[in-house]
Protein backbone atom coordinates (compact mmCIF):
# COMPACT_ATOMS: atom_id res chain seq x y z
CA UNK A 1 0.00 0.00 0.00
CA UNK A 2 1.61 3.29 -1.06
CA UNK A 3 1.98 6.05 1.47
CA UNK A 4 -0.65 8.67 0.60
CA UNK A 5 0.04 11.14 3.37
CA UNK A 6 2.63 13.85 3.62
CA UNK A 7 5.40 13.65 6.18
CA UNK A 8 4.98 17.19 7.46
CA UNK A 9 1.63 18.82 8.26
CA UNK A 10 -0.33 18.94 4.99
CA UNK A 11 -0.92 22.28 3.23
CA UNK A 12 -2.89 20.54 0.49
CA UNK A 13 -5.25 17.84 1.68
CA UNK A 14 -7.51 16.00 -0.75
CA UNK A 15 -9.96 13.20 0.02
CA UNK A 16 -12.07 11.19 -2.39
CA UNK A 17 -12.02 14.02 -4.92
CA UNK A 18 -14.21 13.30 -7.95
CA UNK A 19 -15.20 15.28 -11.01
CA UNK A 20 -17.57 14.06 -13.68
CA UNK A 21 -18.37 15.68 -17.02
CA UNK A 22 -21.64 14.03 -17.99
CA UNK A 23 -20.93 10.30 -18.04
CA UNK A 24 -17.19 10.77 -18.20
CA UNK A 25 -15.30 10.64 -14.91
CA UNK A 26 -12.24 12.86 -15.32
CA UNK A 27 -11.09 12.54 -11.72
CA UNK A 28 -12.12 9.43 -9.83
CA UNK A 29 -11.96 9.36 -6.02
CA UNK A 30 -8.39 10.53 -5.54
CA UNK A 31 -6.88 10.99 -2.10
CA UNK A 32 -3.50 12.54 -1.33
CA UNK A 33 -1.86 15.27 0.68
CA UNK A 34 1.14 17.55 0.24
CA UNK A 35 3.25 18.75 3.16
CA UNK A 36 4.20 22.40 3.65
CA UNK A 37 7.46 23.10 1.84
CA UNK A 38 7.29 19.94 -0.23
CA UNK A 39 7.73 19.62 -3.99
CA UNK A 40 5.03 17.28 -5.23
CA UNK A 41 4.50 16.09 -8.80
CA UNK A 42 1.51 14.77 -10.68
CA UNK A 43 2.68 12.56 -13.48
CA UNK A 44 0.29 11.16 -16.03
CA UNK A 45 -0.46 10.65 -19.71
CA UNK A 46 -2.61 13.07 -21.70
CA UNK A 47 -6.15 13.28 -20.42
CA UNK A 48 -5.33 11.56 -17.13
CA UNK A 49 -7.03 14.25 -15.05
CA UNK A 50 -4.05 16.38 -14.02
CA UNK A 51 -5.39 19.73 -15.17
CA UNK A 52 -8.92 18.97 -13.97
CA UNK A 53 -7.50 18.30 -10.51
CA UNK A 54 -5.53 21.56 -10.52
CA UNK A 55 -8.63 23.46 -11.59
CA UNK A 56 -10.53 22.07 -8.64
CA UNK A 57 -7.71 22.85 -6.21
CA UNK A 58 -7.56 26.43 -7.50
CA UNK A 59 -11.32 27.25 -7.31
CA UNK A 60 -11.82 27.25 -11.09
CA UNK A 61 -13.98 24.14 -11.14
CA UNK A 62 -16.41 22.70 -8.61
CA UNK A 63 -15.82 19.09 -7.58
CA UNK A 64 -18.62 16.60 -8.11
CA UNK A 65 -17.73 14.98 -4.77
CA UNK A 66 -14.95 14.87 -2.22
CA UNK A 67 -13.16 17.22 0.13
CA UNK A 68 -10.30 19.67 -0.49
CA UNK A 69 -8.33 21.79 1.96
CA UNK A 70 -5.83 24.32 0.67
CA UNK A 71 -3.84 25.99 3.44
CA UNK A 72 -6.69 24.91 5.71
CA UNK A 73 -9.44 26.46 3.58
CA UNK A 74 -12.19 25.00 1.43
CA UNK A 75 -11.96 26.12 -2.25
CA UNK A 76 -15.72 25.93 -2.68
CA UNK A 77 -16.78 28.05 0.27
CA UNK A 78 -13.71 30.10 1.21
CA UNK A 79 -12.63 31.05 -2.28
CA UNK A 80 -10.80 34.27 -1.49
CA UNK A 81 -8.76 32.76 1.36
CA UNK A 82 -7.78 29.90 -0.94
CA UNK A 83 -7.01 32.24 -3.84
CA UNK A 84 -4.66 34.32 -1.71
CA UNK A 85 -2.79 31.18 -0.68
CA UNK A 86 -1.54 30.13 -4.08
CA UNK A 87 0.12 31.40 -7.23
CA UNK A 88 -0.34 29.53 -10.47
CA UNK A 89 1.33 29.11 -13.82
CA UNK A 90 -1.28 27.67 -16.15
CA UNK A 91 -0.70 25.12 -18.86
CA UNK A 92 -1.56 27.74 -21.51
CA UNK A 93 -0.21 31.28 -21.45
CA UNK A 94 -2.45 33.61 -19.49
CA UNK A 95 -0.79 36.98 -19.81
CA UNK A 96 -2.45 39.85 -21.66
CA UNK A 97 -0.50 40.17 -24.90
CA UNK A 98 -1.50 43.77 -25.52
CA UNK A 99 -0.14 44.92 -22.16
CA UNK A 100 3.52 45.29 -21.26
CA UNK A 101 5.31 42.99 -18.83
CA UNK A 102 5.17 45.72 -16.21
CA UNK A 103 1.43 46.31 -16.72
CA UNK A 104 0.69 42.60 -16.45
CA UNK A 105 2.43 42.50 -13.08
CA UNK A 106 0.80 45.73 -11.95
CA UNK A 107 -2.65 44.37 -12.78
CA UNK A 108 -1.94 41.19 -10.85
CA UNK A 109 -0.64 43.10 -7.84
CA UNK A 110 -3.75 45.27 -7.73
CA UNK A 111 -6.07 42.26 -8.06
CA UNK A 112 -4.30 40.63 -5.12
CA UNK A 113 -4.41 43.80 -3.03
CA UNK A 114 -0.64 44.17 -2.65
CA UNK A 115 -0.20 47.82 -1.70
CA UNK A 116 1.56 50.14 -4.07
CA UNK A 117 5.01 50.64 -2.54
CA UNK A 118 5.45 46.95 -1.76
CA UNK A 119 4.06 46.00 -5.16
CA UNK A 120 6.48 48.19 -7.07
CA UNK A 121 9.42 46.93 -5.03
CA UNK A 122 8.55 43.29 -5.62
CA UNK A 123 7.85 43.89 -9.31
CA UNK A 124 11.36 45.29 -9.79
CA UNK A 125 12.84 42.42 -7.81
CA UNK A 126 10.96 39.68 -9.60
CA UNK A 127 11.67 41.09 -13.05
CA UNK A 128 15.34 41.04 -12.12
CA UNK A 129 15.15 37.46 -10.99
CA UNK A 130 13.45 36.24 -14.16
CA UNK A 131 15.80 38.45 -16.20
CA UNK A 132 13.15 40.54 -17.89
CA UNK A 133 14.01 43.95 -16.43
CA UNK A 134 15.23 45.32 -19.73
CA UNK A 135 12.02 44.24 -21.47
CA UNK A 136 9.57 45.48 -18.85
CA UNK A 137 7.99 48.11 -21.11
CA UNK A 138 7.58 45.83 -24.11
CA UNK A 139 4.18 44.41 -24.95
CA UNK A 140 4.01 40.72 -24.11
CA UNK A 141 3.01 39.83 -27.67
CA UNK A 142 6.63 40.43 -28.68
CA UNK A 143 7.91 37.89 -26.12
CA UNK A 144 9.06 34.34 -26.86
CA UNK A 145 7.36 31.38 -25.18
CA UNK A 146 10.12 31.14 -22.60
CA UNK A 147 9.95 34.82 -21.74
CA UNK A 148 6.19 34.59 -21.28
CA UNK A 149 6.63 31.66 -18.92
CA UNK A 150 9.21 33.55 -16.89
CA UNK A 151 6.88 36.51 -16.67
CA UNK A 152 4.06 34.24 -15.52
CA UNK A 153 6.24 32.77 -12.81
CA UNK A 154 7.17 36.25 -11.62
CA UNK A 155 3.50 37.14 -11.63
CA UNK A 156 2.52 33.99 -9.74
CA UNK A 157 4.97 34.93 -6.97
CA UNK A 158 4.13 38.62 -6.72
CA UNK A 159 1.67 38.19 -3.85
CA UNK A 160 4.00 35.82 -1.94
CA UNK A 161 1.83 32.71 -2.08
CA UNK A 162 2.38 29.70 0.16
CA UNK A 163 1.78 27.29 -2.69
CA UNK A 164 2.90 27.50 -6.30
CA UNK A 165 0.94 25.46 -8.84
CA UNK A 166 2.81 24.73 -12.05
CA UNK A 167 0.69 23.00 -14.68
CA UNK A 168 3.09 21.65 -17.29
CA UNK A 169 5.09 24.86 -17.17
CA UNK A 170 7.86 23.72 -19.50
CA UNK A 171 5.83 22.64 -22.52
CA UNK A 172 7.36 24.11 -25.67
CA UNK A 173 10.46 25.49 -23.96
CA UNK A 174 14.02 24.81 -25.00
CA UNK A 175 16.29 22.81 -22.65
CA UNK A 176 18.19 25.91 -21.49
CA UNK A 177 15.03 27.70 -20.43
CA UNK A 178 13.66 24.57 -18.81
CA UNK A 179 16.81 24.09 -16.84
CA UNK A 180 16.87 27.72 -15.78
CA UNK A 181 13.24 27.63 -14.74
CA UNK A 182 13.56 24.52 -12.60
CA UNK A 183 16.66 25.69 -10.82
CA UNK A 184 14.83 28.88 -9.97
CA UNK A 185 11.83 26.96 -8.64
CA UNK A 186 14.11 24.72 -6.58
CA UNK A 187 15.82 27.78 -5.14
CA UNK A 188 12.48 29.31 -4.18
CA UNK A 189 11.47 26.11 -2.51
CA UNK A 190 14.60 26.03 -0.37
CA UNK A 191 14.86 29.73 0.41
CA UNK A 192 11.21 30.69 0.86
CA UNK A 193 9.87 27.32 1.92
CA UNK A 194 7.24 27.62 -0.77
CA UNK A 195 5.26 24.45 -1.51
CA UNK A 196 5.36 23.44 -5.16
CA UNK A 197 2.70 21.35 -6.86
CA UNK A 198 3.65 20.54 -10.43
CA UNK A 199 2.33 18.46 -13.26
CA UNK A 200 4.47 17.34 -16.14
CA UNK A 201 4.98 14.51 -18.51
CA UNK A 202 8.70 14.97 -18.74
CA UNK A 203 9.98 12.10 -16.57
CA UNK A 204 13.39 13.57 -15.88
CA UNK A 205 11.82 16.77 -14.55
CA UNK A 206 9.65 14.92 -12.08
CA UNK A 207 12.56 12.68 -11.17
CA UNK A 208 14.90 15.59 -10.52
CA UNK A 209 12.47 17.99 -8.86
CA UNK A 210 9.86 16.16 -6.87
CA UNK A 211 10.20 14.64 -3.45
CA UNK A 212 7.10 12.56 -4.03
CA UNK A 213 5.34 11.70 -7.26
CA UNK A 214 1.76 10.65 -7.81
CA UNK A 215 1.19 8.70 -11.00
CA UNK A 216 -2.32 9.42 -12.23
CA UNK A 217 -4.12 7.59 -15.01
CA UNK A 218 -7.78 7.50 -16.09
CA UNK A 219 -8.56 9.86 -13.21
CA UNK A 220 -7.11 7.57 -10.54
CA UNK A 221 -3.86 7.66 -8.58
CA UNK A 222 -2.21 4.36 -9.51
CA UNK A 223 0.95 4.86 -7.45
CA UNK A 224 2.39 7.40 -5.06
CA UNK A 225 5.84 7.70 -3.57
CA UNK A 226 9.37 8.92 -4.17
CA UNK A 227 11.01 8.17 -7.49
CA UNK A 228 13.04 5.40 -5.82
CA UNK A 229 9.93 3.86 -4.30
CA UNK A 230 8.12 3.85 -7.63
CA UNK A 231 11.05 2.13 -9.31
CA UNK A 232 11.29 -0.44 -6.53
CA UNK A 233 7.56 -1.06 -6.59
CA UNK A 234 7.59 -1.79 -10.33
CA UNK A 235 10.98 -3.48 -10.41
CA UNK A 236 12.35 -1.06 -12.99
CA UNK A 237 15.55 0.94 -13.48
CA UNK A 238 14.24 4.34 -14.56
CA UNK A 239 11.21 6.44 -13.74
CA UNK A 240 10.13 6.21 -17.37
CA UNK A 241 10.04 2.42 -17.20
CA UNK A 242 8.19 2.62 -13.91
CA UNK A 243 5.70 5.02 -15.49
CA UNK A 244 5.10 2.76 -18.49
CA UNK A 245 4.77 -0.27 -16.24
CA UNK A 246 2.10 1.57 -14.25
CA UNK A 247 0.15 3.20 -17.07
CA UNK A 248 0.66 0.80 -20.01
CA UNK A 249 2.05 1.50 -23.45
CA UNK A 250 -1.09 2.46 -25.37
CA UNK A 251 -1.10 5.94 -26.91
CA UNK A 252 -3.61 8.35 -25.39
CA UNK A 253 -5.84 10.52 -27.46
CA UNK A 254 -6.85 13.90 -26.22
CA UNK A 255 -9.80 15.53 -27.89
CA UNK A 256 -8.98 18.64 -29.88
CA UNK A 257 -10.80 21.14 -27.76
CA UNK A 258 -12.09 24.61 -28.31
CA UNK A 259 -8.64 25.98 -27.58
CA UNK A 260 -7.06 24.36 -30.59
CA UNK A 261 -9.79 25.69 -32.83
CA UNK A 262 -9.32 29.13 -31.37
CA UNK A 263 -5.62 29.08 -32.07
CA UNK A 264 -6.39 28.50 -35.73
CA UNK A 265 -8.80 31.42 -35.68
CA UNK A 266 -6.29 33.63 -33.95
CA UNK A 267 -3.60 32.86 -36.46
CA UNK A 268 -5.90 33.71 -39.33
CA UNK A 269 -6.91 36.92 -37.56
CA UNK A 270 -3.43 38.09 -36.76
CA UNK A 271 -2.42 37.41 -40.33
CA UNK A 272 -5.18 39.67 -41.55
CA UNK A 273 -4.43 42.48 -39.18
CA UNK A 274 -0.78 42.73 -40.12
CA UNK B 1 -12.83 49.94 -6.40
CA UNK B 2 -9.20 49.32 -7.32
CA UNK B 3 -10.18 46.13 -9.13
CA UNK B 4 -12.81 47.93 -11.16
CA UNK B 5 -10.40 50.74 -12.01
CA UNK B 6 -7.52 48.52 -13.12
CA UNK B 7 -9.77 46.40 -15.35
CA UNK B 8 -11.36 49.53 -16.79
CA UNK B 9 -7.88 50.84 -17.53
CA UNK B 10 -6.95 47.58 -19.22
CA UNK B 11 -9.81 47.87 -21.71
CA UNK B 12 -8.88 51.48 -22.47
CA UNK B 13 -5.23 50.58 -23.01
CA UNK B 14 -6.10 47.69 -25.29
CA UNK B 15 -8.30 49.99 -27.33
CA UNK B 16 -5.79 52.80 -27.62
CA UNK B 17 -3.13 50.32 -28.74
CA UNK B 18 -5.09 48.79 -31.58
CA UNK B 19 -5.29 51.77 -33.92
CA UNK B 20 -6.08 49.62 -36.93
CA UNK B 21 -9.18 48.30 -35.19
CA UNK B 22 -10.17 51.80 -34.18
CA UNK B 23 -9.86 53.17 -37.70
CA UNK B 24 -11.30 50.04 -39.31
CA UNK B 25 -14.43 50.41 -37.21
CA UNK B 26 -14.96 53.92 -38.59
CA UNK B 27 -15.12 52.81 -42.22
CA UNK B 28 -18.58 51.29 -42.01
CA UNK B 29 -20.36 54.27 -40.38
CA UNK B 30 -18.70 56.62 -42.83
CA UNK B 31 -19.86 54.50 -45.77
CA UNK B 32 -23.40 54.36 -44.41
CA UNK B 33 -23.49 58.10 -43.86
CA UNK B 34 -22.24 58.89 -47.33
CA UNK B 35 -24.02 56.19 -49.36
CA UNK B 36 -27.37 56.22 -47.56
CA UNK B 37 -27.28 59.84 -46.50
CA UNK B 38 -26.60 61.27 -49.93
CA UNK B 39 -28.21 58.39 -51.83
CA UNK B 40 -31.63 58.50 -50.16
CA UNK B 41 -31.48 62.20 -49.28
CA UNK B 42 -33.41 63.52 -52.29
CA UNK B 43 -36.22 60.93 -52.01
CA UNK B 44 -36.50 61.47 -48.27
CA UNK B 45 -36.83 65.19 -48.80
CA UNK B 46 -39.41 64.81 -51.58
CA UNK B 47 -41.48 62.60 -49.29
CA UNK B 48 -41.53 65.41 -46.78
CA UNK B 49 -39.08 63.93 -44.27
CA UNK B 50 -36.69 66.87 -44.27
CA UNK B 51 -32.93 66.57 -44.34
CA UNK B 52 -31.99 62.88 -44.35
CA UNK B 53 -28.48 63.38 -42.93
CA UNK B 54 -30.07 65.08 -39.91
CA UNK B 55 -32.33 62.05 -39.51
CA UNK B 56 -29.71 59.40 -40.26
CA UNK B 57 -26.72 60.58 -38.22
CA UNK B 58 -28.10 59.64 -34.76
CA UNK B 59 -28.89 56.17 -36.14
CA UNK B 60 -25.36 55.70 -37.44
CA UNK B 61 -23.79 56.98 -34.21
CA UNK B 62 -25.89 54.44 -32.31
CA UNK B 63 -24.93 51.72 -34.80
CA UNK B 64 -21.23 52.22 -34.21
CA UNK B 65 -21.80 52.12 -30.45
CA UNK B 66 -23.86 48.95 -30.81
CA UNK B 67 -21.20 47.14 -32.83
CA UNK B 68 -18.24 48.22 -30.73
CA UNK B 69 -20.06 47.49 -27.47
CA UNK B 70 -21.22 43.99 -28.39
CA UNK B 71 -17.83 43.02 -29.76
CA UNK B 72 -15.86 44.34 -26.85
CA UNK B 73 -18.27 42.65 -24.46
CA UNK B 74 -17.55 39.47 -26.37
CA UNK B 75 -13.80 39.94 -25.94
CA UNK B 76 -14.29 37.66 -22.96
CA UNK B 77 -14.28 34.77 -25.42
CA UNK B 78 -10.77 35.71 -26.52
CA UNK B 79 -9.68 36.10 -22.94
CA UNK B 80 -11.16 32.75 -22.10
CA UNK B 81 -9.38 30.97 -24.91
CA UNK B 82 -6.08 32.76 -24.51
CA UNK B 83 -5.96 32.31 -20.80
CA UNK B 84 -6.15 35.82 -19.45
CA UNK B 85 -9.66 35.25 -18.12
CA UNK B 86 -8.31 32.50 -15.83
CA UNK B 87 -5.84 34.95 -14.37
CA UNK B 88 -8.70 37.21 -13.30
CA UNK B 89 -10.93 34.34 -12.19
CA UNK B 90 -8.40 32.91 -9.70
CA UNK B 91 -7.77 36.36 -8.20
CA UNK B 92 -9.18 36.95 -4.72
CA UNK B 93 -11.75 39.52 -5.81
CA UNK B 94 -15.51 39.24 -6.33
CA UNK B 95 -16.47 38.33 -9.86
CA UNK B 96 -19.01 41.12 -9.82
CA UNK B 97 -16.16 43.66 -9.59
CA UNK B 98 -14.35 42.00 -12.46
CA UNK B 99 -17.49 42.13 -14.57
CA UNK B 100 -18.23 45.75 -13.70
CA UNK B 101 -14.65 46.86 -14.43
CA UNK B 102 -14.59 45.14 -17.77
CA UNK B 103 -18.03 46.37 -18.73
CA UNK B 104 -17.32 49.98 -17.81
CA UNK B 105 -14.06 49.80 -19.77
CA UNK B 106 -15.64 48.31 -22.87
CA UNK B 107 -18.58 50.69 -22.64
CA UNK B 108 -16.20 53.66 -22.44
CA UNK B 109 -14.48 52.40 -25.56
CA UNK B 110 -17.80 52.06 -27.40
CA UNK B 111 -18.80 55.52 -26.21
CA UNK B 112 -15.56 57.02 -27.56
CA UNK B 113 -16.11 55.27 -30.85
CA UNK B 114 -19.61 56.74 -31.02
CA UNK B 115 -18.26 60.18 -30.26
CA UNK B 116 -15.76 59.94 -33.11
CA UNK B 117 -18.61 58.93 -35.45
CA UNK B 118 -20.51 61.99 -34.22
CA UNK B 119 -17.55 64.16 -35.28
CA UNK B 120 -17.42 62.41 -38.66
CA UNK B 121 -21.13 63.00 -39.17
CA UNK B 122 -20.49 66.71 -38.66
CA UNK B 123 -18.00 66.49 -41.52
CA UNK B 124 -20.68 65.20 -43.88
CA UNK B 125 -23.10 67.92 -42.90
CA UNK B 126 -24.85 66.86 -39.69
CA UNK B 127 -25.63 69.75 -37.31
CA UNK B 128 -27.10 69.28 -33.82
CA UNK B 129 -30.02 71.64 -33.42
CA UNK B 130 -30.00 72.11 -29.67
CA UNK B 131 -26.58 72.20 -28.03
CA UNK B 132 -28.22 72.67 -24.64
CA UNK B 133 -29.26 69.02 -24.61
CA UNK B 134 -25.85 67.83 -25.79
CA UNK B 135 -24.74 66.55 -22.35
CA UNK B 136 -27.86 64.39 -22.28
CA UNK B 137 -27.04 63.10 -25.75
CA UNK B 138 -23.64 62.03 -24.40
CA UNK B 139 -25.36 60.32 -21.48
CA UNK B 140 -27.65 58.48 -23.90
CA UNK B 141 -24.62 57.35 -25.90
CA UNK B 142 -23.05 55.94 -22.75
CA UNK B 143 -26.27 54.16 -21.76
CA UNK B 144 -26.46 52.53 -25.20
CA UNK B 145 -22.85 51.46 -24.79
CA UNK B 146 -23.54 49.95 -21.36
CA UNK B 147 -26.62 48.04 -22.52
CA UNK B 148 -24.87 46.32 -25.38
CA UNK B 149 -21.58 45.70 -23.58
CA UNK B 150 -23.54 43.92 -20.87
CA UNK B 151 -25.40 41.98 -23.56
CA UNK B 152 -22.09 41.03 -25.19
CA UNK B 153 -20.77 39.91 -21.79
CA UNK B 154 -23.86 37.81 -21.20
CA UNK B 155 -23.52 36.13 -24.59
CA UNK B 156 -19.79 35.55 -24.20
CA UNK B 157 -20.31 34.00 -20.78
CA UNK B 158 -22.30 31.15 -22.26
CA UNK B 159 -20.36 30.79 -25.53
CA UNK B 160 -17.31 28.53 -25.50
CA UNK B 161 -15.70 29.80 -28.69
CA UNK B 162 -16.35 31.81 -31.84
CA UNK B 163 -18.32 29.14 -33.70
CA UNK B 164 -21.58 30.90 -32.95
CA UNK B 165 -20.16 34.28 -33.87
CA UNK B 166 -21.72 34.48 -37.33
CA UNK B 167 -25.04 33.49 -35.81
CA UNK B 168 -24.84 36.36 -33.33
CA UNK B 169 -23.99 38.88 -36.03
CA UNK B 170 -26.68 37.82 -38.50
CA UNK B 171 -29.49 37.01 -36.10
CA UNK B 172 -28.88 39.49 -33.34
CA UNK B 173 -26.62 42.44 -34.15
CA UNK B 174 -27.81 43.13 -37.67
CA UNK B 175 -31.54 42.88 -36.83
CA UNK B 176 -31.00 45.06 -33.76
CA UNK B 177 -29.55 47.70 -36.04
CA UNK B 178 -31.77 47.48 -39.11
CA UNK B 179 -35.07 47.15 -37.24
CA UNK B 180 -34.43 49.96 -34.77
CA UNK B 181 -35.64 52.87 -36.85
CA UNK B 182 -32.05 53.86 -37.43
CA UNK B 183 -32.59 54.22 -41.19
CA UNK B 184 -36.32 54.92 -41.46
CA UNK B 185 -38.96 56.87 -39.47
CA UNK B 186 -41.16 54.87 -37.10
CA UNK B 187 -44.39 56.49 -38.32
CA UNK B 188 -46.83 54.44 -40.37
CA UNK B 189 -44.90 51.16 -40.35
CA UNK B 190 -46.60 47.79 -41.07
CA UNK B 191 -47.78 46.30 -37.75
CA UNK B 192 -45.21 43.48 -37.65
CA UNK B 193 -42.25 45.79 -38.17
CA UNK B 194 -43.75 48.27 -35.73
CA UNK B 195 -43.93 45.61 -33.00
CA UNK B 196 -40.40 44.38 -33.64
CA UNK B 197 -39.04 47.91 -33.60
CA UNK B 198 -40.73 48.55 -30.28
CA UNK B 199 -39.10 45.41 -28.82
CA UNK B 200 -35.66 46.48 -30.00
CA UNK B 201 -33.71 48.24 -27.21
CA UNK B 202 -31.70 50.22 -29.75
CA UNK B 203 -34.92 51.89 -30.96
CA UNK B 204 -35.17 53.83 -27.71
CA UNK B 205 -31.48 54.72 -27.75
CA UNK B 206 -31.73 56.16 -31.25
CA UNK B 207 -34.99 57.89 -30.45
CA UNK B 208 -33.41 59.54 -27.41
CA UNK B 209 -30.44 60.61 -29.54
CA UNK B 210 -32.78 62.17 -32.10
CA UNK B 211 -34.68 63.82 -29.27
CA UNK B 212 -31.56 65.40 -27.81
CA UNK B 213 -29.63 66.17 -31.01
CA UNK B 214 -32.33 67.20 -33.50
CA UNK B 215 -35.38 67.55 -31.24
CA UNK B 216 -37.49 64.84 -32.87
CA UNK B 217 -38.21 62.03 -30.39
CA UNK B 218 -40.99 59.68 -31.48
CA UNK B 219 -41.71 58.30 -28.00
CA UNK B 220 -40.58 61.30 -25.97
CA UNK B 221 -37.29 61.72 -24.17
CA UNK B 222 -38.57 60.75 -20.72
CA UNK B 223 -39.92 57.40 -21.85
CA UNK B 224 -36.76 56.70 -23.85
CA UNK B 225 -34.44 57.47 -20.93
CA UNK B 226 -36.59 55.48 -18.53
CA UNK B 227 -36.49 52.40 -20.76
CA UNK B 228 -32.72 52.75 -21.31
CA UNK B 229 -31.99 52.96 -17.58
CA UNK B 230 -34.17 49.93 -16.82
CA UNK B 231 -32.43 47.98 -19.59
CA UNK B 232 -28.99 48.89 -18.27
CA UNK B 233 -29.95 47.60 -14.83
CA UNK B 234 -31.54 44.45 -16.21
CA UNK B 235 -28.71 43.50 -18.54
CA UNK B 236 -26.03 44.27 -15.94
CA UNK B 237 -27.78 41.87 -13.56
CA UNK B 238 -28.16 39.13 -16.17
CA UNK B 239 -24.61 39.70 -17.47
CA UNK B 240 -22.97 39.53 -14.08
CA UNK B 241 -25.02 36.51 -13.07
CA UNK B 242 -23.92 34.61 -16.17
CA UNK B 243 -20.35 35.86 -15.77
CA UNK B 244 -20.24 34.64 -12.17
CA UNK B 245 -21.08 31.13 -13.36
CA UNK B 246 -18.22 30.80 -15.85
CA UNK B 247 -16.07 27.73 -15.35
CA UNK B 248 -12.90 27.42 -17.38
Amino acid sequence: MPDHTAQTSPIIDVQDLTRKFGDFTAVDHITFSVGAGEIFAFLGPNGAGKTTTIKMLTTLLHPTAGRIRINGYDPQHQQDAVRKSFGIVFQDPSTDDELTAWENLELHGVLYGVDKALRRQRMEQLLDIVELSDRRDDQVKHFSGGMKRRLEIARGLLHHPKILFLDEPTIGLDPQTRNHLWSYVAELNVQEGITVFLTTHYMEEADKMAKRIAVIDHGKIVALGSSAELKAQTNTQTLEEAFLALTGKGIREEEAGAIDNMRLHARAWRGKRR
Amino acid sequence: MQTIYILWLRQIKRYSRSRSRMIGALGQPLLFLVALGFGFGPIFEKAGGGNYIQFLAPGIIAMSILFTAIFSGMEIIWDRQFGFLKETLVAPVPRLHIMIGRTLGSASVAFLQGFVVFLISMLVGFRPEQWGLFPIALLVMFLIALIFTALGTAIASVMEDFHGFQLIINFLVMPLFFLSGSLFPLQGLPTAIDIIAKLDPLTYGIDALRGTLVGAAHFGLTLDLGILVVLVALLMIVGSWLFSRIEV
